[in-house]
C-alpha cells in the first residue's frame, strides 16, 4: 500500500467541507447561506483538482499523522472512490444552487432553514470520508457522519409528517449502523485489525467470518434501503425539503452500496457463496418489480419519485449475482464482470442524475401548486414546458431509452446476465423497466393533459427549472465519455474483478 | 465502392436540428418556424437527391463513430435504406406543407412541428442505420417523439389514445431490446447484410436463435401492426390529420415493417431463415392479418378508422412478401413498403380535407362530397383503385410481383388470401368512391370552414394532389430505371445472387 504515491487530497476532500460547516455556523441566516453555496464550489473545485490529479498519477493515499497501517489510519483515493466523489460533487452543486434560489424563495414565511448549509456541508464531508476511508472503524464513523446528518437534513422542514418520517429513518439508520458495527467488532475480534487491504489477506473463511458478513451485508442493506428493508426510505425521502430529498436519493444512499460492493469484493471473497450472491440479486429483483409496482400506485409526485427509489436502488443488487461466480469458474474466463461492473456504475450515475432532477422537478411543483397530487400536473406542458421536459428526459434515462446512461445500465446488465447464463434475472429487468415506463408515461400524460380545474400555476424562478433540466440531460451526456470512463475505473484493482468461490452449500470452506 | 462520408449524417441533421432550433422558438414566431421547417425539409430532400445520385453512380456513403463501450453508431446509405429513407423525405417535404396549412391558427403549433421534425429524424435514422444497435436506438427515439403528436389534440379522448400508443410501443421496445442484447452477446455487433455470422452461428444455437427471432419479431411486429399486436393503431388516429398521414402510413408503421425486412434479410438472411422454419409462422400471422384488418374495415363508419384498418391489412402485405422465399416476392415486399405509403398517406390527406373543410368524419355523411372536392376525391379515387389492385396504379405492381412471387415459390395458398384480400379492399373502399361520386346529397352541403381558390385550401389541396399523381406514376412508370420497382428488384436480385 504504502508504495502508492501520496498525497494531501484525500485529506483536505474530508477536512474542507468539514471546517466550511463549521465556519458557517459562526453566521446567520443571509451569512451562513453564503457561507455554504461559496463551500459548496469550493469543495466542488477541489474535488475536480483532485479528480484531475488521480487521472495523471493514479491512486493516491494519505496517511493520517504518517502512522502507518494497522497501526494508523489510511485514505485511499482510487479511480473508483474518485468516480463517486465526482459524482457527489456535480450534482451536490447543482442541487446548492438550486437550494440557494429555493431557500431563499421560502425565506419570507420559513426563515430560509439556515440548518440546511452547516448539514449539506457535514453531509459531504461524511459521504467523501465514505469513499475514501480504508479501514472498517472509519467507515463506521463516515456512515455515523453521513446517517446523522442526512436524518437531520430530512427533519429540517419541520412538517411532523417529516419528523413521523425522520424518527423511522432514525430508528433504521441506528439498526443499520448496530447491525454494521456488530460485524466490524467480530472481525476485529478474529484477525486483530480494521485494514480493508490486510482483512482481504488475512480473513479465513470459518463460522465467524460468515456471521460478520452477514451482519454487515444486512446492515447495509437496512442503509441502502433494499428490500425488504426499504420501508423507512419513502415517507422519508417523500417527505423532506425537495433539494434534501434529491441529496437523499441521489447521494446518500449510493454511500452504503459503494461499500456494500467494496467490502464483498475486496475483504469477503472467501466466505461468500455463490448462493448468497443470488440471495442478494433475488433481494433487488424484487425491489425492482415491487418498487415499481409501489410507484405506479401512488398518488403524489414525491411518493412516485421516492419509490421509484426503492426500484432503482434494485437493480445496483442485480449486480451481485453476476460478481459471485460459480464455483469452478475463474474471474479471468468470466466475460461478464466487465458488463455488471459497468453497469452498477452507470446505474449508480444515471440514477443519482435523473433522481435528483425528479426531486428538483417535484420542488417546482409543489411550489407552483403549494401541493404534488399529480392530478394537478394537468396541462403543465403549457405552463410549464422546462419542468415536463425535465420530467421527461430524466424519466427517459430511469426507463433505461437509448441513448441515455440508463440505457447504458440496462444494457451492461442485460449483457452481463446473458453471458453468464444467469437468464433468469432478464424477466426482473424486464418488468422494472415496463413498470417504470408506466409511472413515467402517468406523468408525462397527465402533463399533456388540457382541461386544468385548479387555479394556474404559480410562477418560479427559472434558475431553478434551469437546475433540474440540466440534471436531466447529465442523466444522457454521461454516456459520452463512457469509454475513458471505464478505461480510468480500469486503474482501481477491484474495478472488473469477481468473486471467486470454492464450494457449493454451506457458507464456509473446509475449516 | 463504399465511402466514408458524412452525408448520412446530414441527412438526419436537417431534421434534427430544426426540431430543436423550434422547440426554442417563441408560439408566435410563426415566419420563422416555418422557414426553418420547409428549409430543413427541402434540404433533406435535396440531400437524399444528391445521394440517390451518388447510388446510381455506384456509391454507398457510410458513416461511422464510436458512441460509448461496444454501441457502435452507425450510418449506412444501402438500397434498401436509401429507398425507405427517399420515401420518408418526400413524403415529409409533402405534409409539412400540408401540416402549415391544415394547423394554421391551432395550438401549440411549436410542439408540434418541433417533434414532428423529431420523428422524422428517428424514421431517417431507421431507415440509414448500418447495425442492429443504432436501428434500436432511433426505433426507441421513434416512439418517444411520436408521443406528444399522438396526444396534442390534448382531448381526454387523445390523452387516452397516447396510453394505449405506449402501452404498446414501450412494450414491444422492451421486448426488442432483449432480443437486441442477446442477439448482440450471441454475434457482436451485427452489421446489416453480414448474415454469415447468424448462418455460422445456427448450427449450434438453434433454440436460441429461434427465440430471439420471435422476440424481435414480436418487438417489430407492434410497430408494423401484425395480428394481434395492432390495438394502438385505429386508436391513435384520433391525432391530428397531418399525424396521421405521415406517422400512421409511413412512418412508425414503416419502421416496423421495415424493421422485419432488415431482420429476415440482412440480420438473419433468406437462407438461415428459411432453415430454420421461422417464415411460416410468419406468413400465417401476416395472412391472418390481411384478412383480419379488412374484415375490421368493412365495418367502421368513422373515415379514418376505416382507414387505419386498411392499414393494418395492407402493411401485413410486406410481411407476406418476406415470408415467401423468392425473387418476385421479396420484389413484391419491398416495393410496397414505399407504394403503400404513397397510396395510404393520399388517403389520409383526402379525409383530413374533408374533416377540416366540410366537417365530416364519417362515411355515411360523405354522399355526393366528389361534386364538391372533385381533386381531393380524384386523388383518392386513384389510391382506392390502387389499394385494389387495380393497373396502372402502384397498388398493382406490389400485388403483382407478391402473386407471381406466391406461384413461384409454389405456395398457392397466398393467391387465395391476395384474392380475398382483394375482394374485401373493393367492398369496403368502393362505396365511399361510389358515394362520393354517384350518391345525391342526403342535405343541402354546409358552408366550407375553408376555402380557397379551388375546393379548399391550396395547402391542402396541393399535397393530395401531388400523393395521388405519384400513386399513378409509380405505377405508370413502374418499367423505368430508377422507379421503386426497378431498386425493389435490384435489392431482390442481389440478395439472392449468393442463393442458389
Amino acid at each position: 500500500m504504502t508504495h502508492l504515491p501520496t498525497s494531501p487530497f484525500p485529506a483536505l476532500l474530508v477536512g474542507l467541507p468539514v471546517l466550511l460547516a463549521v465556519l458557517g455556523l459562526f453566521f446567520r441566516a443571509r451569512g451562513r447561506a453564503a457561507v455554504g453555496l461559496a463551500g459548496s464550489f469550493l469543495t466542488a473545485g477541489l474535488v475536480f483538482v483532485a479528480f484531475f490529479e488521480v487521472t495523471q498519477r493514479g491512486t493516491l493515499i494519505h496517511i493520517l499523522g504518517g502512522w502507518e497501517p494497522p497501526l494508523g489510519i489510511l485514505l485511499r483515493l482510487d479511480p473508483l472512490a474518485a468516480v463517486f466523489i465526482g459524482l457527489t460533487a456535480v450534482v451536490g452543486v447543482v442541487i446548492s444552487l438550486y437550494s440557494w434560489w429555493y431557500l431563499r424563495a421560502r425565506e419570507a414565511c420559513t426563515g430560509g432553514f439556515p440548518l440546511f448549509w452547516p448539514l449539506w456541508l457535514f453531509l459531504w464531508a461524511g459521504l467523501n470520508g465514505l469513499f475514501l476511508s480504508n479501514d472498517l472503524f472509519n467507515l463506521f464513523v463516515a456512515i455515523e457522519v453521513v446517517g446523522i446528518s442526512a436524518v437531520a437534513l430530512a427533519v429540517l422542514s419541520g412538517s411532523s409528517a417529516a419528523l413521523a418520517a425522520g424518527l423511522r429513518y432514525l430508528l433504521a439508520a441506528i439498526a443499520g449502523s448496530m447491525a454494521y458495527l456488530f460485524g466490524v467488532a467480530l472481525l476485529y475480534g478474529s484477525t486483530g485489525t480494521l485494514d480493508i487491504g490486510i482483512l482481504g489477506q488475512v480473513l479465513e473463511p470459518g463460522a465467524t467470518t460468515t456471521f460478520a458478513l452477514l451482519v454487515i451485508t444486512l446492515g447495509l442493506m437496512i442503509k441502502t434501503a433494499s428490500f425488504p428493508f426499504h420501508f423507512w426510505l419513502p415517507p422519508a425521502h417523500s417527505s423532506a425539503l425537495p433539494p434534501v430529498s434529491a441529496l437523499l436519493s441521489a447521494l446518500v444512499v449510493k454511500g452504503t452500496f459503494y461499500l456494500l460492493l467494496r467490502l464483498w469484493t475486496e475483504v469477503f471473497g472467501v466466505s461468500l457463496t455463490f448462493a448468497v450472491g443470488q440471495f442478494l440479486g433475488l433481494a433487488g429483483a424484487i425491489a425492482v418489480i415491487w418498487g415499481s409496482w409501489q410507484a405506479l400506485m401512488q398518488d403524489r409526485l414525491k411518493l412516485i419519485v421516492a419509490h421509484s427509489s426503492v426500484a432503482q436502488l434494485g437493480y445496483l443488487l442485480m449486480i451481485f449475482p453476476l460478481l459471485v461466480l460459480a464455483p469452478g469458474v475463474t474471474a479471468g474466463s468470466a466475460d461478464w464482470l466487465y458488463p455488471a461492473w459497468t453497469a452498477g456504475i452507470y446505474q449508480v450515475l444515471a440514477h443519482a442524475f435523473a433522481k435528483a432532477s425528479l426531486f428538483l422537478s417535484a420542488g417546482i411543483i409543489v411550489m407552483a401548486l403549494g401541493h404534488d397530487r399529480i392530478q394537478s400536473l394537468r396541462d403543465l406542458v403549457a405552463w410549464m414546458p422546462m419542468t415536463a421536459l425535465a420530467i421527461g428526459i430524466a424519466g427517459v434515462s430511469l426507463i433505461g431509452l437509448p441513448p441515455s446512461g440508463g440505457f447504458m445500465a440496462k444494457w451492461m446488465l442485460l449483457k452481463g446476465i446473458f453471458l453468464s447464463g444467469q437468464w433468469w434475472w432478464a424477466p426482473a429487468a424486464f418488468a422494472g423497466s415496463l413498470l417504470t415506463a408506466g409511472y413515467v408515461f402517468m406523468l408525462l400524460r397527465l402533463a399533456f393533459a388540457p382541461a386544468r380545474e385548479e387555479g394556474p400555476f404559480r410562477p418560479v424562478p427559472r434558475i431553478l427549472q434551469v437546475c433540474a433540466l440540466l440534471l436531466a440531460l447529465g442523466s444522457f451526456l454521461i454516456v459520452l465519455p463512457a469509454e475513458s470512463l471505464i478505461r480510468f475505473l480500469e486503474g482501481s484493482e477491484v474495478f472488473g474483478t469477481g468473486i471467486e468461490t470454492i464450494m457449493e452449500g454451506g457458507a464456509y470452506g473446509n475449516d | 465502392m463504399e465511402t466514408t462520408s458524412i452525408l448520412p449524417l446530414l441527412i438526419l441533421v436537417s431534421s434534427l436540428v430544426p426540431g430543436i432550433l423550434i422547440l426554442l422558438l417563441r408560439e408566435e414566431q410563426i415566419a420563422l418556424r416555418t422557414s426553418l421547417n420547409l428549409f430543413g425539409a427541402l434540404a433533406k430532400v435535396g440531400l437524399i437527391a444528391w445521394v440517390f445520385a451518388g447510388y446510381l453512380r455506384g456509391e454507398e456513403y457510410n458513416f461511422t463513430f464510436n458512441l460509448a463501450l461496444d454501441l457502435t453508431f452507425t450510418l449506412r446509405v444501402d438500397q434498401l435504406g436509401l429507398l425507405f429513407a427517399t420515401l420518408s423525405s418526400v413524403l415529409w417535404l409533402v405534409t409539412t406543407v400540408y401540416a402549415i396549412g391544415y394547423l394554421e391558427g391551432g395550438e401549440h403549433r411549436r410542439r408540434f412541428f418541433a417533434f414532428f421534425s423529431l420523428c422524422v429524424t428517428a424514421s431517417t435514422g431507421i431507415a440509414l442505420s448500418g447495425n442492429v444497435i443504432t436501428f434500436f436506438v432511433f426505433y426507441e427515439f421513434l416512439t418517444l417523439s411520436t408521443y406528444p403528436l399522438v396526444v396534442h389534440r390534448g382531448t381526454d379522448k387523445a390523452v387516452k389514445a397516447g396510453r394505449t400508443y405506449l402501452w404498446y410501443t414501450i412494450g414491444g421496445g422492451t421486448v426488442l431490446f432483449l432480443g437486441v442484447v442477446g442477439l448482440f452477446v450471441l454475434a457482436g455487433p451485427v452489421y446489416f447484410g453480414q448474415t454469415d455470422i447468424i448462418a455460422g452461428l445456427v448450427e449450434e444455437n438453434r433454440t436460441l436463435l429461434t427465440v430471439l427471432f420471435f422476440l424481435m419479431l414480436a418487438g417489430l411486429g407492434v410497430k408494423a401492426a401484425i395480428f394481434p399486436l395492432h390495438g394502438w393503431l385505429p386508436v391513435s388516429m384520433v391525432a391530428p390529420a397531418p399525424v396521421s398521414a405521415l406517422l400512421h402510413a409511413v412512418a412508425v408503421v414503416k419502421a416496423g415493417a421495415f424493421g422485419i425486412v432488415r431482420l429476415v434479410y440482412d440480420v438473419y438472411g433468406i437462407e438461415t431463415s428459411g432453415q430454420m422454419g421461422v417464415l411460416t409462422p410468419l406468413a400465417v400471422l401476416a395472412a391472418f392479418t390481411i384478412i383480419y384488418g379488412s374484415v375490421r374495415a368493412l365495418y367502421q363508419d368513422d373515415f379514418k378508422k376505416r382507414l387505419a384498418y386498411s392499414t393494418v391489412s395492407q402493411l401485413s402485405y410486406i410481411a407476406l412478401g418476406v415470408a415467401i422465399t423468392g425473387v418476385l416476392s421479396t420484389t413484391g415486399a419491398v416495393v410496397h413498403l414505399v407504394h403503400q405509403g404513397i397510396m395510404k398517406i393520399t388517403m389520409f390527406f383526402a379525409a383530413g380535407n374533408i374533416a377540416e373543410t366540410y366537417g365530416y368524419h364519417k362515411i355515411s355523411q360523405l354522399n355526393g362530397i366528389g361534386r364538391r372536392m372533385p381533386l381531393t376525391m380524384g386523388a383518392f379515387t386513384i389510391a382506392v383503385f390502387g389499394m385494389i389492385g387495380l393497373p396502372p396504379v402502384a397498388g398493382f405492381v406490389s400485388k403483382w410481383y407478391l402473386g407471381l412471387g406466391a406461384v413461384q415459390a409454389g405456395s398457392y395458398w397466398v393467391i387465395l388470401v391476395l384474392l380475398a384480400s382483394s375482394a374485401l379492399n373493393a367492398a369496403y373502399f368502393l362505396p365511399i368512391v361510389y358515394r362520393a361520386w354517384f350518391c345525391e346529397p342526403e342535405q343541402a352541403f354546409v358552408r366550407p370552414q375553408r376555402s380557397g381558390l379551388l375546393e379548399t385550401q391550396a395547402s391542402l389541396l396541393l399535397p393530395v394532389v401531388v400523393t395521388g399523381m405519384l400513386s399513378l406514376a409509380a405505377g405508370v412508370f413502374a418499367a423505368t430505371a430508377g422507379s421503386p420497382l426497378a431498386i425493389a428488384r435490384e435489392i431482390a436480385e442481389k440478395l439472392y445472387l449468393t442463393i442458389p
